[in-house]
Protein backbone atom coordinates (compact mmCIF):
# COMPACT_ATOMS: atom_id res chain seq x y z
CA UNK A 1 0.00 0.00 0.00
CA UNK A 2 2.31 2.35 1.03
CA UNK A 3 4.53 1.10 -1.49
CA UNK A 4 1.92 2.70 -4.73
CA UNK A 5 1.71 5.76 -2.98
CA UNK A 6 5.56 6.44 -3.46
CA UNK A 7 5.54 4.88 -6.70
CA UNK A 8 4.14 8.25 -8.60
CA UNK A 9 6.96 10.41 -6.68
CA UNK A 10 9.75 7.62 -7.29
CA UNK A 11 8.33 7.68 -11.23
CA UNK A 12 8.55 11.53 -11.03
CA UNK A 13 12.28 11.39 -9.93
CA UNK A 14 13.52 9.04 -12.93
CA UNK A 15 11.86 10.72 -15.54
CA UNK A 16 13.47 13.89 -13.95
CA UNK A 17 16.48 12.29 -13.40
CA UNK A 18 17.00 10.67 -16.73
CA UNK A 19 16.09 13.94 -18.81
CA UNK A 20 18.04 16.11 -17.02
CA UNK A 21 20.81 13.97 -17.21
CA UNK A 22 20.13 14.54 -21.27
CA UNK A 23 20.10 18.06 -21.13
CA UNK A 24 23.25 18.15 -19.48
CA UNK A 25 24.89 15.55 -21.93
CA UNK A 26 23.57 18.03 -24.68
CA UNK A 27 25.19 20.93 -23.03
CA UNK A 28 28.60 19.20 -22.60
CA UNK A 29 28.89 19.13 -26.07
CA UNK A 30 30.06 22.74 -26.13
CA UNK A 31 31.49 22.42 -23.14
CA UNK A 32 33.42 26.30 -23.59
CA UNK A 33 29.53 27.65 -23.81
CA UNK A 34 28.57 26.34 -21.18
CA UNK A 35 31.46 27.61 -18.98
CA UNK A 36 30.79 30.97 -20.14
CA UNK A 37 26.85 30.73 -19.29
CA UNK A 38 27.91 29.55 -15.85
CA UNK A 39 30.14 32.46 -15.44
CA UNK A 40 27.61 34.29 -17.11
CA UNK A 41 24.98 33.16 -14.57
CA UNK A 42 27.38 34.27 -12.09
CA UNK A 43 28.90 37.70 -12.89
CA UNK A 44 24.96 38.63 -12.99
CA UNK A 45 24.26 37.55 -9.67
CA UNK A 46 27.49 38.74 -7.88
CA UNK A 47 26.55 42.58 -9.26
CA UNK A 48 23.63 42.24 -6.80
CA UNK A 49 26.38 42.16 -4.17
CA UNK A 50 28.67 44.15 -5.87
CA UNK A 51 25.51 46.47 -5.28
CA UNK A 52 25.38 46.43 -1.68
CA UNK A 53 29.35 46.71 -0.89
CA UNK A 54 29.02 49.71 -3.19
CA UNK A 55 26.27 50.78 -0.51
CA UNK A 56 28.65 49.78 2.52
CA UNK A 57 31.76 51.59 1.13
CA UNK A 58 28.98 54.69 2.19
CA UNK A 59 27.58 53.46 5.48
CA UNK A 60 28.30 51.44 7.63
CA UNK A 61 24.77 49.77 8.78
CA UNK A 62 21.73 49.18 6.72
CA UNK A 63 18.82 49.10 8.71
CA UNK A 64 20.47 48.38 11.91
CA UNK A 65 22.82 46.07 10.39
CA UNK A 66 26.81 45.42 9.40
CA UNK A 67 27.81 44.07 6.42
CA UNK A 68 28.33 40.47 7.53
CA UNK A 69 25.31 40.38 9.18
CA UNK A 70 23.69 40.94 5.96
CA UNK A 71 26.09 38.94 3.67
CA UNK A 72 24.72 36.38 5.95
CA UNK A 73 21.03 36.50 4.72
CA UNK A 74 22.49 36.94 1.08
CA UNK A 75 24.21 34.29 1.03
CA UNK A 76 21.20 32.40 2.83
CA UNK A 77 18.32 33.72 0.55
CA UNK A 78 20.82 33.54 -2.85
CA UNK A 79 21.82 29.70 -2.02
CA UNK A 80 18.53 28.70 -0.91
CA UNK A 81 17.08 30.27 -4.23
CA UNK A 82 19.90 29.16 -6.07
CA UNK A 83 19.10 25.43 -5.24
CA UNK A 84 15.37 26.26 -6.43
CA UNK A 85 16.16 27.26 -9.26
CA UNK A 86 18.81 24.91 -10.65
CA UNK A 87 16.02 21.92 -9.98
CA UNK A 88 13.31 23.99 -11.35
CA UNK A 89 14.25 26.91 -12.69
CA UNK A 90 12.78 25.55 -16.15
CA UNK A 91 8.99 26.47 -14.93
CA UNK A 92 8.56 29.23 -15.79
CA UNK A 93 9.02 28.35 -20.05
CA UNK A 94 5.40 26.66 -18.76
CA UNK A 95 3.44 29.27 -20.17
CA UNK A 96 5.44 29.58 -23.36
CA UNK A 97 4.52 25.09 -23.84
CA UNK A 98 0.83 26.13 -22.83
CA UNK A 99 0.43 29.06 -25.85
CA UNK A 100 2.45 27.13 -28.29
CA UNK A 101 0.73 23.66 -28.09
CA UNK A 102 4.03 21.96 -26.93
CA UNK A 103 2.54 20.89 -23.78
CA UNK A 104 0.52 18.30 -25.24
CA UNK A 105 4.01 16.12 -26.39
CA UNK A 106 4.28 15.75 -22.30
CA UNK A 107 1.03 15.10 -21.72
CA UNK A 108 1.32 11.60 -23.89
CA UNK A 109 4.49 10.52 -22.58
CA UNK A 110 4.20 7.98 -19.80
CA UNK A 111 5.85 10.35 -17.16
CA UNK A 112 4.69 12.38 -14.73
CA UNK A 113 4.25 16.23 -16.37
CA UNK A 114 5.46 18.30 -13.57
CA UNK A 115 8.97 16.57 -13.78
CA UNK A 116 8.98 16.75 -17.30
CA UNK A 117 8.08 20.61 -17.45
CA UNK A 118 10.53 20.33 -14.65
CA UNK A 119 13.53 19.00 -16.42
CA UNK A 120 12.83 20.39 -19.38
CA UNK A 121 16.03 22.56 -20.60
CA UNK A 122 17.31 21.45 -17.76
CA UNK A 123 19.78 24.48 -16.72
CA UNK A 124 23.04 23.33 -14.94
CA UNK A 125 24.60 26.79 -16.09
CA UNK A 126 22.48 28.02 -13.40
CA UNK A 127 25.03 26.80 -11.09
CA UNK A 128 26.78 29.83 -11.24
CA UNK A 129 23.72 31.77 -8.93
CA UNK A 130 24.25 29.32 -6.83
CA UNK A 131 28.00 29.32 -6.39
CA UNK A 132 27.69 33.46 -5.98
CA UNK A 133 25.40 32.92 -3.50
CA UNK A 134 27.56 29.94 -1.03
CA UNK A 135 30.70 32.49 -1.66
CA UNK A 136 29.17 34.86 -0.22
CA UNK A 137 27.41 33.03 2.42
CA UNK A 138 31.08 31.26 3.51
CA UNK A 139 32.56 34.84 3.89
CA UNK A 140 29.85 36.06 5.95
CA UNK A 141 30.48 32.64 8.62
CA UNK A 142 34.13 33.26 8.32
CA UNK A 143 33.83 36.76 9.35
CA UNK A 144 31.00 36.85 11.57
CA UNK A 145 31.58 36.44 15.67
CA UNK A 146 28.80 33.81 16.33
CA UNK A 147 28.50 32.29 19.62
CA UNK A 148 27.74 28.80 18.08
CA UNK A 149 25.32 26.76 19.47
CA UNK A 150 24.80 22.53 17.85
CA UNK A 151 21.31 24.26 17.53
CA UNK A 152 22.73 27.08 15.96
CA UNK A 153 24.95 24.85 13.91
CA UNK A 154 22.29 22.70 12.45
CA UNK A 155 20.15 25.76 11.85
CA UNK A 156 22.57 26.61 8.95
CA UNK A 157 21.98 23.87 6.73
CA UNK A 158 18.52 22.92 7.71
CA UNK A 159 17.59 26.86 6.64
CA UNK A 160 19.05 26.16 3.29
CA UNK A 161 17.25 23.24 2.44
CA UNK A 162 13.78 24.65 3.79
CA UNK A 163 14.55 27.71 1.43
CA UNK A 164 15.21 26.06 -1.39
CA UNK A 165 11.86 23.96 -0.40
CA UNK A 166 9.46 27.38 -0.33
CA UNK A 167 11.51 28.89 -2.98
CA UNK A 168 10.43 25.40 -5.26
CA UNK A 169 6.80 25.60 -3.94
CA UNK A 170 6.90 29.36 -5.00
CA UNK A 171 8.16 27.78 -8.78
CA UNK A 172 5.52 25.35 -8.77
CA UNK A 173 2.99 27.33 -8.32
CA UNK A 174 3.91 30.07 -10.40
CA UNK A 175 3.92 27.41 -13.41
CA UNK A 176 0.36 26.37 -12.52
CA UNK A 177 -0.45 30.42 -12.51
CA UNK A 178 0.58 30.18 -16.06
CA UNK A 179 -1.88 27.36 -16.79
CA UNK A 180 -4.55 30.12 -16.64
CA UNK A 181 -1.94 33.32 -17.32
CA UNK A 182 -0.46 31.57 -20.30
CA UNK A 183 1.71 35.33 -20.71
CA UNK A 184 2.80 35.69 -17.54
CA UNK A 185 5.90 34.47 -16.75
CA UNK A 186 7.11 37.87 -15.50
CA UNK A 187 4.32 37.12 -12.74
CA UNK A 188 6.52 34.24 -11.12
CA UNK A 189 9.25 36.40 -11.61
CA UNK A 190 7.89 39.26 -9.40
CA UNK A 191 7.88 36.64 -6.10
CA UNK A 192 10.85 34.20 -7.35
CA UNK A 193 13.30 36.83 -7.91
CA UNK A 194 11.76 39.29 -6.28
CA UNK A 195 11.43 37.52 -3.35
CA UNK A 196 15.00 36.85 -3.14
CA UNK A 197 16.14 40.08 -3.56
CA UNK A 198 13.63 40.98 -0.95
CA UNK A 199 14.91 38.37 1.89
CA UNK A 200 18.76 39.71 1.25
CA UNK A 201 18.16 42.92 3.17
CA UNK A 202 16.54 42.36 6.45
CA UNK A 203 13.31 42.30 7.91
CA UNK A 204 13.97 46.18 9.41
CA UNK A 205 14.44 47.70 5.80
CA UNK A 206 10.97 47.06 4.78
CA UNK A 207 7.35 48.62 5.90
CA UNK A 208 5.86 46.73 8.86
CA UNK A 209 2.89 45.65 5.97
CA UNK A 210 5.49 44.28 3.83
CA UNK A 211 7.08 42.17 6.24
CA UNK A 212 3.32 41.15 7.59
CA UNK A 213 2.45 40.31 3.86
CA UNK A 214 5.80 37.92 3.36
CA UNK A 215 5.21 36.08 6.45
CA UNK A 216 1.53 35.36 6.95
CA UNK A 217 0.70 35.93 3.41
CA UNK A 218 3.52 34.24 0.58
CA UNK A 219 5.73 33.10 3.61
CA UNK A 220 9.10 34.32 2.05
CA UNK A 221 10.23 34.87 6.03
CA UNK A 222 11.18 31.54 7.03
CA UNK A 223 13.33 31.35 4.01
CA UNK A 224 16.62 32.81 5.68
CA UNK A 225 14.70 35.89 8.16
CA UNK A 226 13.64 33.83 11.18
CA UNK A 227 16.14 31.01 11.00
CA UNK A 228 19.39 33.35 10.26
CA UNK A 229 18.17 35.86 12.91
CA UNK A 230 17.92 33.14 15.37
CA UNK A 231 21.81 32.07 14.43
CA UNK A 232 22.59 36.08 14.43
CA UNK A 233 20.81 36.39 17.69
CA UNK A 234 19.04 39.32 16.34
CA UNK A 235 15.10 39.67 17.52
CA UNK A 236 12.63 38.52 15.15
CA UNK A 237 9.91 40.69 12.74
CA UNK A 238 6.56 41.46 14.41
CA UNK A 239 7.56 40.49 17.73
CA UNK A 240 7.40 36.79 16.31
CA UNK A 241 7.44 34.31 19.35
CA UNK A 242 11.11 32.41 19.38
CA UNK A 243 9.87 28.94 18.47
CA UNK A 244 8.83 30.12 14.79
CA UNK A 245 13.11 30.07 14.23
CA UNK A 246 12.03 26.31 14.10
CA UNK A 247 9.14 26.45 11.77
CA UNK A 248 11.09 26.33 8.97
CA UNK A 249 10.63 22.37 7.89
CA UNK A 250 6.92 22.61 8.29
CA UNK A 251 6.46 25.52 6.29
CA UNK A 252 8.07 24.73 3.37
CA UNK A 253 6.23 21.05 3.63
CA UNK A 254 3.05 22.58 3.82
CA UNK A 255 3.85 24.85 0.74
CA UNK A 256 4.90 22.02 -1.02
CA UNK A 257 2.13 19.76 -0.58
CA UNK A 258 -0.37 23.43 -1.71
CA UNK A 259 1.76 23.75 -4.75
CA UNK A 260 1.07 19.95 -5.52
CA UNK A 261 -2.71 20.56 -5.25
CA UNK A 262 -2.42 23.79 -7.38
CA UNK A 263 -0.43 22.58 -9.46
CA UNK A 264 -2.90 19.06 -10.15
CA UNK A 265 -5.81 21.77 -10.41
CA UNK A 266 -3.55 23.58 -12.76
CA UNK A 267 -3.24 20.81 -14.88
CA UNK A 268 -6.72 19.85 -15.12
CA UNK A 269 -7.63 23.35 -16.35
CA UNK A 270 -5.27 22.87 -19.25
CA UNK A 271 -7.03 22.79 -22.40
CA UNK A 272 -4.68 22.25 -25.15
CA UNK A 273 -4.66 25.21 -28.23
CA UNK A 274 -6.56 23.23 -30.87
CA UNK A 275 -9.55 22.56 -29.17
CA UNK B 1 13.07 65.37 -52.28
CA UNK B 2 10.52 63.11 -53.42
CA UNK B 3 12.61 60.06 -52.92
CA UNK B 4 13.39 61.57 -49.10
CA UNK B 5 10.03 61.89 -47.98
CA UNK B 6 8.97 58.45 -49.31
CA UNK B 7 12.25 56.84 -46.83
CA UNK B 8 10.66 58.97 -44.32
CA UNK B 9 7.58 57.52 -44.70
CA UNK B 10 8.90 54.13 -44.93
CA UNK B 11 10.74 54.06 -41.40
CA UNK B 12 7.78 55.88 -39.70
CA UNK B 13 5.70 52.79 -40.79
CA UNK B 14 8.54 50.28 -39.61
CA UNK B 15 8.04 52.35 -36.06
CA UNK B 16 4.52 52.76 -35.74
CA UNK B 17 4.73 48.31 -36.64
CA UNK B 18 6.74 47.65 -33.82
CA UNK B 19 4.76 49.89 -31.77
CA UNK B 20 1.74 47.98 -32.50
CA UNK B 21 3.62 44.81 -32.50
CA UNK B 22 4.80 44.90 -28.61
CA UNK B 23 1.71 46.34 -28.01
CA UNK B 24 0.03 42.56 -28.98
CA UNK B 25 0.70 41.34 -25.88
CA UNK B 26 -1.04 42.86 -23.87
CA UNK B 27 -0.77 39.93 -20.80
CA UNK B 28 2.96 39.81 -20.96
CA UNK B 29 2.74 43.89 -20.48
CA UNK B 30 0.58 43.51 -17.37
CA UNK B 31 2.54 40.99 -15.64
CA UNK B 32 5.86 43.66 -16.76
CA UNK B 33 4.28 46.37 -14.70
CA UNK B 34 3.63 44.01 -11.87
CA UNK B 35 6.83 42.25 -11.29
CA UNK B 36 8.86 46.20 -11.97
CA UNK B 37 6.29 47.82 -9.50
CA UNK B 38 7.32 44.77 -6.92
CA UNK B 39 10.76 45.27 -7.74
CA UNK B 40 10.43 49.18 -7.21
CA UNK B 41 8.74 48.59 -3.90
CA UNK B 42 11.75 46.44 -2.49
CA UNK B 43 14.02 49.05 -4.14
CA UNK B 44 12.70 51.96 -2.31
CA UNK B 45 12.56 50.83 1.21
CA UNK B 46 16.79 49.72 0.70
CA UNK B 47 17.31 53.39 -0.49
CA UNK B 48 14.78 54.66 2.23
CA UNK B 49 17.78 52.60 4.29
CA UNK B 50 20.59 53.67 2.62
CA UNK B 51 19.64 57.35 2.58
CA UNK B 52 18.15 56.90 6.58
CA UNK B 53 22.02 56.58 7.13
CA UNK B 54 23.53 58.82 4.88
CA UNK B 55 21.01 62.38 4.46
CA UNK B 56 21.86 64.10 0.82
CA UNK B 57 23.83 60.86 -0.06
CA UNK B 58 25.14 61.23 -3.86
CA UNK B 59 23.50 64.93 -3.93
CA UNK B 60 20.06 63.39 -3.52
CA UNK B 61 17.47 63.94 -0.40
CA UNK B 62 15.19 61.39 0.26
CA UNK B 63 12.43 62.01 -2.60
CA UNK B 64 14.75 62.28 -5.10
CA UNK B 65 16.24 59.10 -4.11
CA UNK B 66 13.17 56.92 -4.05
CA UNK B 67 12.05 58.99 -7.38
CA UNK B 68 14.92 57.76 -8.98
CA UNK B 69 14.24 53.93 -8.02
CA UNK B 70 10.96 54.25 -9.87
CA UNK B 71 12.55 56.05 -12.97
CA UNK B 72 14.58 52.67 -12.94
CA UNK B 73 12.24 50.66 -13.62
CA UNK B 74 9.91 52.81 -15.35
CA UNK B 75 13.18 53.29 -18.08
CA UNK B 76 14.85 49.27 -17.45
CA UNK B 77 12.85 48.25 -20.24
CA UNK B 78 11.87 51.61 -22.70
CA UNK B 79 16.29 51.36 -22.47
CA UNK B 80 16.80 47.44 -22.93
CA UNK B 81 19.17 47.92 -20.08
CA UNK B 82 18.69 44.08 -19.57
CA UNK B 83 18.14 42.94 -22.71
CA UNK B 84 15.28 42.70 -24.81
CA UNK B 85 15.58 44.76 -27.68
CA UNK B 86 16.33 43.95 -31.30
CA UNK B 87 19.35 42.60 -30.38
CA UNK B 88 18.60 38.76 -30.16
CA UNK B 89 16.11 39.10 -33.73
CA UNK B 90 19.45 40.26 -35.36
CA UNK B 91 21.52 38.01 -34.57
CA UNK B 92 19.29 35.36 -35.25
CA UNK B 93 19.24 36.51 -38.92
CA UNK B 94 22.83 37.07 -38.76
CA UNK B 95 23.56 33.17 -37.94
CA UNK B 96 20.97 31.59 -40.16
CA UNK B 97 22.40 34.43 -42.91
CA UNK B 98 18.53 35.42 -43.44
CA UNK B 99 20.53 39.17 -43.33
CA UNK B 100 21.49 38.32 -46.71
CA UNK B 101 17.80 39.23 -47.99
CA UNK B 102 17.29 41.92 -45.79
CA UNK B 103 21.00 43.50 -47.31
CA UNK B 104 19.22 43.30 -50.92
CA UNK B 105 15.79 45.60 -49.59
CA UNK B 106 16.00 49.33 -50.69
CA UNK B 107 16.43 50.19 -46.80
CA UNK B 108 19.37 50.99 -44.57
CA UNK B 109 19.99 48.04 -41.95
CA UNK B 110 20.58 50.56 -39.09
CA UNK B 111 17.82 52.90 -39.72
CA UNK B 112 15.56 50.30 -40.43
CA UNK B 113 16.10 48.95 -36.93
CA UNK B 114 16.91 51.91 -35.29
CA UNK B 115 12.84 53.03 -36.64
CA UNK B 116 11.91 49.32 -35.29
CA UNK B 117 13.60 50.00 -32.02
CA UNK B 118 12.34 53.52 -31.45
CA UNK B 119 8.66 52.03 -31.78
CA UNK B 120 9.50 49.47 -29.21
CA UNK B 121 11.16 51.86 -26.74
CA UNK B 122 7.69 54.18 -27.45
CA UNK B 123 5.45 51.50 -26.06
CA UNK B 124 7.13 50.27 -23.37
CA UNK B 125 7.58 53.61 -22.04
CA UNK B 126 3.67 53.99 -22.02
CA UNK B 127 2.53 50.44 -21.60
CA UNK B 128 5.89 49.71 -19.00
CA UNK B 129 7.03 53.07 -17.15
CA UNK B 130 3.50 54.86 -16.63
CA UNK B 131 1.68 52.73 -14.09
CA UNK B 132 4.79 51.91 -12.17
CA UNK B 133 5.91 55.82 -11.40
CA UNK B 134 2.52 56.61 -10.53
CA UNK B 135 1.92 53.73 -8.17
CA UNK B 136 5.63 54.70 -7.04
CA UNK B 137 4.26 58.01 -6.77
CA UNK B 138 0.89 57.03 -4.78
CA UNK B 139 3.27 55.20 -1.90
CA UNK B 140 5.65 57.36 -1.74
CA UNK B 141 6.99 61.28 -1.83
CA UNK B 142 8.26 61.60 -5.17
CA UNK B 143 10.48 64.65 -6.71
CA UNK B 144 7.74 65.51 -10.06
CA UNK B 145 9.37 68.33 -12.68
CA UNK B 146 7.92 71.14 -11.73
CA UNK B 147 6.47 72.22 -14.51
CA UNK B 148 5.69 71.30 -18.41
CA UNK B 149 9.33 72.57 -19.70
CA UNK B 150 10.73 70.27 -17.38
CA UNK B 151 8.63 66.96 -18.57
CA UNK B 152 10.20 68.18 -22.00
CA UNK B 153 13.58 68.32 -20.81
CA UNK B 154 13.28 64.97 -19.24
CA UNK B 155 11.61 63.63 -22.87
CA UNK B 156 14.52 64.93 -24.67
CA UNK B 157 16.81 63.11 -22.28
CA UNK B 158 15.24 60.13 -22.42
CA UNK B 159 14.59 59.81 -26.06
CA UNK B 160 18.37 60.66 -26.21
CA UNK B 161 18.51 57.81 -24.12
CA UNK B 162 17.08 55.21 -26.43
CA UNK B 163 19.52 56.43 -29.51
CA UNK B 164 22.81 55.82 -27.54
CA UNK B 165 20.97 52.31 -26.16
CA UNK B 166 20.46 51.47 -29.75
CA UNK B 167 24.01 52.17 -30.62
CA UNK B 168 25.33 50.07 -28.47
CA UNK B 169 22.83 47.45 -29.25
CA UNK B 170 23.51 47.62 -33.01
CA UNK B 171 27.27 47.04 -32.19
CA UNK B 172 26.97 44.13 -29.96
CA UNK B 173 24.01 42.31 -32.78
CA UNK B 174 26.91 43.19 -35.74
CA UNK B 175 29.35 41.61 -33.36
CA UNK B 176 27.46 37.99 -34.62
CA UNK B 177 29.12 38.65 -38.17
CA UNK B 178 31.95 38.01 -36.53
CA UNK B 179 31.38 35.33 -33.77
CA UNK B 180 28.21 33.68 -35.32
CA UNK B 181 27.29 33.27 -31.33
CA UNK B 182 26.23 36.52 -29.59
CA UNK B 183 25.22 34.68 -26.37
CA UNK B 184 28.46 36.07 -25.03
CA UNK B 185 29.00 39.58 -26.26
CA UNK B 186 24.86 39.50 -25.11
CA UNK B 187 25.86 38.47 -21.64
CA UNK B 188 28.57 41.50 -20.75
CA UNK B 189 26.53 43.89 -22.64
CA UNK B 190 23.55 43.21 -20.42
CA UNK B 191 25.81 43.34 -17.40
CA UNK B 192 27.10 46.42 -18.45
CA UNK B 193 23.93 47.64 -19.03
CA UNK B 194 22.76 47.63 -15.60
CA UNK B 195 25.79 48.25 -13.66
CA UNK B 196 27.36 51.48 -15.34
CA UNK B 197 23.83 52.69 -16.54
CA UNK B 198 22.95 53.23 -12.42
CA UNK B 199 20.47 50.55 -12.50
CA UNK B 200 21.79 48.71 -9.10
CA UNK B 201 22.47 51.98 -7.56
CA UNK B 202 22.85 55.51 -8.86
CA UNK B 203 26.41 56.60 -10.42
CA UNK B 204 26.89 59.46 -8.16
CA UNK B 205 26.98 57.03 -5.20
CA UNK B 206 29.88 55.24 -6.67
CA UNK B 207 32.83 55.97 -4.79
CA UNK B 208 35.92 58.17 -6.18
CA UNK B 209 37.25 57.13 -9.08
CA UNK B 210 34.96 54.51 -10.19
CA UNK B 211 32.34 57.03 -10.24
CA UNK B 212 34.27 59.10 -12.58
CA UNK B 213 34.82 56.04 -14.92
CA UNK B 214 31.38 54.83 -14.89
CA UNK B 215 29.73 58.70 -15.35
CA UNK B 216 32.05 59.02 -18.72
CA UNK B 217 30.78 55.35 -20.27
CA UNK B 218 27.95 55.76 -22.40
CA UNK B 219 25.50 53.77 -20.58
CA UNK B 220 25.32 56.90 -18.24
CA UNK B 221 23.03 58.26 -21.20
CA UNK B 222 20.52 55.51 -20.53
CA UNK B 223 19.77 56.20 -16.93
CA UNK B 224 21.66 58.47 -14.88
CA UNK B 225 20.84 61.61 -17.03
CA UNK B 226 17.49 61.29 -17.91
CA UNK B 227 16.86 60.48 -14.24
CA UNK B 228 18.93 63.95 -12.82
CA UNK B 229 17.45 65.78 -15.82
CA UNK B 230 14.15 64.87 -14.14
CA UNK B 231 15.33 65.29 -10.97
CA UNK B 232 15.96 68.99 -12.44
CA UNK B 233 19.63 68.05 -11.04
CA UNK B 234 20.56 69.72 -14.09
CA UNK B 235 19.37 72.99 -15.49
CA UNK B 236 20.69 75.40 -17.97
CA UNK B 237 24.34 74.79 -19.48
CA UNK B 238 24.43 71.80 -17.59
CA UNK B 239 21.25 70.60 -19.41
CA UNK B 240 22.87 71.86 -22.89
CA UNK B 241 25.74 69.76 -21.35
CA UNK B 242 24.12 66.80 -20.53
CA UNK B 243 22.80 66.64 -23.89
CA UNK B 244 25.94 67.16 -25.70
CA UNK B 245 27.27 64.39 -23.78
CA UNK B 246 24.30 61.96 -25.08
CA UNK B 247 24.46 62.95 -28.41
CA UNK B 248 27.71 62.61 -28.82
CA UNK B 249 28.07 59.10 -27.37
CA UNK B 250 25.14 58.71 -29.78
CA UNK B 251 26.90 60.17 -32.97
CA UNK B 252 30.21 58.19 -31.87
CA UNK B 253 28.74 55.32 -31.73
CA UNK B 254 26.34 55.17 -34.45
CA UNK B 255 29.22 55.92 -37.02
CA UNK B 256 31.02 52.54 -35.48
CA UNK B 257 28.22 51.00 -36.09
CA UNK B 258 27.94 52.36 -39.95
CA UNK B 259 31.34 51.47 -40.15
CA UNK B 260 31.07 48.13 -39.11
CA UNK B 261 27.66 47.75 -40.83
CA UNK B 262 29.77 48.14 -44.15
CA UNK B 263 32.50 46.03 -43.96
CA UNK B 264 30.30 43.15 -42.29
CA UNK B 265 28.09 43.49 -45.73
CA UNK B 266 31.40 42.89 -47.51
CA UNK B 267 31.60 40.08 -45.80
CA UNK B 268 28.25 38.39 -46.28
CA UNK B 269 28.84 38.90 -50.13
CA UNK B 270 32.77 37.18 -49.37
CA UNK B 271 30.79 34.76 -47.87
CA UNK B 272 27.50 34.10 -50.47
CA UNK B 273 30.30 33.56 -52.92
Amino acid sequence: MADDDLSPVREGLRAYRLISAMWIRSLMAYRVSFAMTAFGNFAVTAFDFVAILLMFSQVDRLGGYSLAEIAFLYGASCTAFGLADVALGSMDRLGRRVRDGTLDTLLVRPAPVLAQVAADRFGLHRVGRLAQGTLVLTYALVVLDIDWTPLKVLMVPLMLLCGAGIFAAVFVGGAAFQFVAQDAAEVQNAFTYGGTTLLQYPPTVFAKDLVRGVTFVLPLAFVNWLPALYVLGRPYPLDLPSWTAFTPPLVAAALLALAGVVWRAGLRSYRSTGS
Amino acid sequence: MLVRAGRFRLYAAVTEGSFRRYATYRMATAAGVFTNTVFGLILAYTYLALWDERPGLGGYDQSQALTYVWLGQALLTVMALMGGGFEGELIERIRTGDIAVDLYRPADLQLWWLAADVGRAAFQLLGRGIVPMVFGALVFDLTLPPDVLGWLAFLVAAVLGVAVSFAIRFLVALSAFWLMDGAGVTQVAMLAGTFFSGMLLPLNVFPGALGEFARALPWSALLQMPADVFLGERSGTALLRTYAFQIGWAVALLAVGRLLQAVATRRVVVQGG
